[in-house]
């Protein structure tokens, strides 16, 4: 009975040392794992999760201050891929954060822009060119679709508009399968 | 005799291929209308060079080659632009497409045209002609042609195959343009020898076609070699054909070319021919329309042509369900039979319940490995379903989802009807939109940084010069004498 | 709909009957050699089959009538109903049956999903719940002391009742390898286990041409290409050396490598049971290495196991190898080469 209790116990504090070992030997050092939540995130900068663009949300969730849940534009797919590289639990989108939506450019109506150049401020991939007093643009490419620019124009005029299917974006859709076959 | 060799897999659909080889090429009557893309080949879309009231001549170039990786697009004949717009193309997506309408005035008034002597010229020459001539691959993948004549420097092409194999079912086009213009293709392969230094040309028909192989036969005497190789299907693959005649495999994502050898097919070295010879850039192309029609047949027809033009040329017949462009292993549905007939429009079928009947419901996978046996690539198509249906595409690449060349063998032996390729094409286009939005997503954050960089730098500027500011009060308020 | 527009004209349902078909001259010949009682036990499999695999699919919510016309339940039902002594009660018969579709096909995901082979799960169940009645085979005819009529054997197998006067011993005997296995345990030596009447030419009396019946139809499946050569001619060259290594070595102990091949499962395993696409590999080099490793392994239960055929433990301890194999085997891609 002892022999067993104490192979029982020397086994475990075995098994513990090693696994404490492999925490600290393994652990990714603080910077490289914000690289790699920073990779997952969409890159929208829209403050969405609370912090002020994607690096700094993927700070906090790395040293622990901010759950994996917290943005909408990555949606449940970007929270899975969290979990899985913290090794931790999936859990949904927290909507107090708002809704993932599809994806839009902002476009601004030249004929009302007044040139102000408050959206210029806003945006935080400088996808808006123009000088002040004159008509602003937005470059389509560049514009992530963060709506930072619509609350500061004081005239309103900025749009979103969801990105169409075309030609060159268009997939391959799932094959439609006759339910409870295959 | 030229040993040749094998590949793995392949499959014998029933052929369907005399039904449209009992007629000579036609040449239909000129459509009310013409509708140009201007995304007909790989790489960037043309630039519109018209609008919309324009008046072109026949050759004219309507649609610019843009950056490197294009083609150039011309007006087919002489008319009038009628609109510079979205139009329906023939695309799986019945999306649509920026395209020129053309009517035309049925003067057939040429441009000037330039004929060059090729043999004494610069390849470098000649590739921009080929490319101002929007010369593309016609085999079906619309590749420019003048890049795949760039071996470049120190790359040494030792074989140039032709490809009129044809492999695909009821597709007849090359053979019959083999049949009666033979001289013209063993003329644009001697252009691309030149222009290559290719050491031989070799170009493999399948055995299905005895006209066309005599007719090549005859035309390219000793100059270049006309081998007939086994009706398999898909081996009219540009990498099942080169292995077949050189014994080379051209692994996936490398090009020919790093080997030693490149393919085109027989259609597009008639139009390099038409295009350096004679200064003709590529206008129209033979289409076959074949499928639920009265009489089957090849017409020669413009780009741009509604198909529902040709359809009408041969005859249809009730019943049908709608066509596809392309074979009936790798072609797809088309939105409509208004769409035009573009480069890459090698064969129009009409289908029927009776030629394509449905597929039963698919059954799961009883991974009886038909399906790998049949594959061409050699890969496991019943593991890449698997992962492709479970969204799990990183293990779909690692099992050589990319180099599967969408063949259908696959789907075509499943005896559980499986859509296979299906899963395939959706999965590489999931992952290409990944990578689209990763690239996006990259740009966003260096733009991102970059900013945030900037405001840090406008900051410290702002900071010195108020620095400096206060300093210069602080040293002009010291200078003066003390007030109190 | 979407390419490729065209199918070969082939189907699971095509597939599972062309495999029956082929098992059709081993029942005869079984029928011929050891009495009808065998078709008995392959309707009751069958129905049984039928009714759970109906039961399942509605209680898995799959339509029911095409995978019910698959076939593959009623193959299930066959290939046990061959491989369990063919006058054994009902509700072994139906025990085995419920096993194999309910517990090792359904449970497990369905056709296409399920690691081991049903058909040896339920025959496992049986010979470790049963062992008693999974031994009690039929004699040969020709060599039974008496034989029952067809009904007395119907009796037997549904109310356990034998007519006036018959002794169960005098119409039941050991199989061949169960019998060789007792006989060199008691130190008899191979020429005079041999000439005992259970034996043939060159398997038992009997069972060497319901092997050979077997052999027929599994050649009939590779003609028709419904199964490739690597499976069954792994598994039997295998078993074809290792017994013949053994027997050159020591012939007083081992029996000569054609009786291990006319004996016993061995030709319905090469041909029907390790074939089964869904629980073996996919991969050419893979089917190779696991019939190989499941004929090994069958020569060496059979040799030193305790059970009577190693086959059905050789499979399902193969089965559990497959997605390793596959994982290791995979053929490399047009154009990669090693
Ligand atoms: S919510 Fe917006 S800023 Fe925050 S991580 Fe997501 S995309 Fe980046
Ligand atoms: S243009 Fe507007 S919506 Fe687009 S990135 Fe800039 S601020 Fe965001
Ligand atoms: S042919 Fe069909 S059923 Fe057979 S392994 Fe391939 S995908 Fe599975
Ligand atoms: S479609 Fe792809 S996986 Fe299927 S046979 Fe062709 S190459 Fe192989």
């Amino acid at each position: 009975m002892l022999d067993a209790i104490l192979v029982m116990s020397g086994l475990a504090l075995f098994l513990g040392g090693v696994l404490g070992y492999a925490s600290i030997r393994f652990h990714v050092q603080g910077n490289a794992l914000v690289e790699k939540i920073d990779a997952i995130l969409p890159q929208t900068q829209c403050a969405q999760c609370g912090f002020p663009g994607c690096r700094p949300y993927a700070e906090a969730i790395a040293e622990g201050r901010a759950d994996i849940n917290q943005c909408p534009p990555g949606g449940d797919a970007n929270i899975h891929k969290l979990a899985d590289l913290l090794g931790v639990e999936f859990k949904p989108l927290n909507a107090s954060h708002g809704e993932p939506k599809p994806k839009s450019v902002a476009f601004i109506d030249e004929s009302t822009c007044i040139g102000c150049t408050l959206c210029l401020q806003a945006c935080p991939v400088d996808a808006i060119c123009g000088a002040p007093k004159q008509m602003h643009t937005i470059i389509a490419q560049e514009c992530t679709g963060c709506e930072l620019c619509i609350a500061p124009c004081p005239v309103d005029c900025i749009f979103m508009i969801p990105v169409q299917e075309n030609i060159s974006n268009w997939k391959w859709k799932q094959p439609a399968y006759l339910k409870g076959t295959a | 005799m030229r040993a040749l060799h094998h590949f793995n897999g392949g499959v014998h659909p029933p052929e369907h291929k005399c039904e449209s080889t009992l007629r000579p090429i036609q040449q239909p009557p000129l459509p009310e209308k013409l509708v140009i893309p201007l995304h007909q080949h790989i790489g960037n879309s043309a630039k519109p060079l018209v609008e919309a009231g324009d008046t072109v001549l026949k050759g004219q170039m309507i649609g610019k080659a843009e950056g490197y990786v294009s083609g150039a697009i011309h007006a087919p004949t002489s008319g009038k632009i009628l609109s510079v717009g979205h139009e329906s193309v023939p695309h799986p997506s019945g999306l649509k497409d920026l395209c020129i309408v053309l009517e035309p005035d049925g003067l057939e008034s040429w441009i000037d045209l330039q004929p060059l002597d090729p043999l004494n010229m610069d390849p470098s020459t000649l590739r921009n002609r080929l490319r101002d001539a929007g010369v593309v691959g016609l085999g079906g993948a619309v590749f420019p042609s003048f890049i795949k004549l760039n071996p470049g420097t120190g790359k040494r092409i030792k074989t140039l195959v032709l490809n009129g194999a044809e492999c695909e079912p009821y597709i007849t086009c090359d053979d019959m343009l083999m049949r009666e213009r033979a001289r013209e293709i063993i003329e644009g392969a001697a252009v691309m020898r030149h222009m290559l230094h290719a050491e031989e040309v070799v170009i493999g028909i399948e055995d299905n076609k005895p006209q066309a192989i005599s007719a090549m036969r005859e035309a390219a005497g000793q100059s270049m070699e006309v081998v007939a190789v086994p009706t398999i299907y898909p081996g009219g693959g540009a990498k099942q054909l080169i292995r077949v005649l050189t014994g080379i495999e051209v692994p996936a994502g490398e090009r020919s070319t790093d080997l030693g050898v490149q393919c085109f097919n027989v259609a597009t070295a008639a139009s390099v021919h038409r295009a350096i010879r004679y200064g003709e850039p590529v206008l129209s192309r033979i289409v076959t329309v074949t499928g639920n029609v009265r009489n089957p047949g090849n017409f020669e027809a413009l780009i741009g042509t509604p198909m529902d033009h040709l359809i009408d040329q041969t005859g249809p017949l009730e019943g049908s369900t709608g066509a596809i462009m392309g074979g009936p292993m790798m072609g797809f549905d088309l939105p409509s039979t208004a769409v035009p007939v573009v480069k890459a429009t090698n064969c129009i079928i009409v289908k029927s319940d009776a030629l394509f009947p449905k597929k039963p419901q698919p059954m799961p996978c009883i991974r009886c490995a038909r399906c790998a046996e049949s594959c061409p690539a050699d890969l496991q198509p019943q593991e890449l379903y698997w992962f492709a249906k479970a969204g799990n595409f990183g293990k779909a690449q690692e099992y050589a989802l990319f180099d599967c060349i969408e063949c259908g063998c696959c789907s075509y032996v499943c005896p559980s009807h499986i859509p296979l390729v299906q899963f395939y094409r959706y999965a590489k286009s999931e992952i290409w939109a990944q990578e689209r939005e990763k690239k996006a997503a990259d740009l966003a954050r260096i733009r991102h940084d970059l900013r945030l960089e900037r405001i840090e730098r406008e900051k410290r500027e702002k900071a010195e010069r108020l620095a400096q500011k206060s300093a210069q009060a602080k040293t002009a308020e010291n200078s003066q004498p003390e007030q109190k | 709909m979407n390419s490729p527009y065209l199918a070969q004209s082939s189907s699971v349902a095509q597939i599972m009957v062309k495999v029956l078909l082929a098992l059709v001259p081993a029942i005869a010949a079984y029928v011929w050699f050891f009495g009808p009682a065998v078709l008995v036990t392959i309707a009751l499999a069958s129905a049984t089959a039928l009714a759970l695999e109906a039961v399942m699919l509605k209680l898995r919510k799959k339509p029911v009538k095409p995978y019910l016309l698959d076939g593959s339940a009623l193959l299930t039902a066959w290939l046990l109903a061959l491989s369990i002594p063919p006058m054994g009660p009902w509700w072994m018969i139906v025990t085995g049956t419920a096993f194999a579709i309910v517990i090792a096909k359904h449970l497990y995901g369905g056709l296409g999903s399920n690691p081991f082979n049903p058909a040896m799960v339920g025959y496992a169940v049986l010979i470790i719940s049963f062992p008693v009645q999974m031994t009690q085979w039929l004699a040969p005819l020709s060599i039974a002391q008496s034989h029952l009529d067809f009904m007395s054997q119907i009796g037997y197998m549904f109310f356990h009742a034998l007519p006036q006067g018959a002794q169960l011993d005098a119409f039941t005997s050991a199989t061949p390898l169960d019998t060789l296995k007792t006989q060199l345990h008691l130190d008899r030596p191979m020429a005079a286990i041999m000439s005992m009447p259970v034996y043939g030419a060159i398997g038992g009396t009997g069972g060497q041409w319901v092997a050979a019946a077997y052999l027929a139809g599994g050649l009939y499946l590779l003609q028709q290409k419904i199964i490739s050569w690597h499976v069954p001619a792994a598994f039997i060259a295998t078993i074809f050396i290792a017994s013949g290594a053994f027997h050159l070595i020591d012939p007083a102990h081992h029996a000569s490598p054609w009786f291990e091949l006319a004996t016993g499962a061995t030709m319905i395993c090469a041909f029907f049971i390790l074939t089964d696409p869904v629980t073996g590999p996919t991969t050419p080099r893979g089917k190779l290495i696991f019939a190989s490793g499941a004929g090994f392994l069958t020569f060496v239960i059979r040799t030193y196991g305790g059970y009577p055929d190693g086959v059905a433990f050789a499979v399902l301890l193969m089965n559990i190898c497959v997605p390793l194999i596959d994982a290791y085997t995979q053929p490399s891609v047009f154009g990669k080469k090693k």
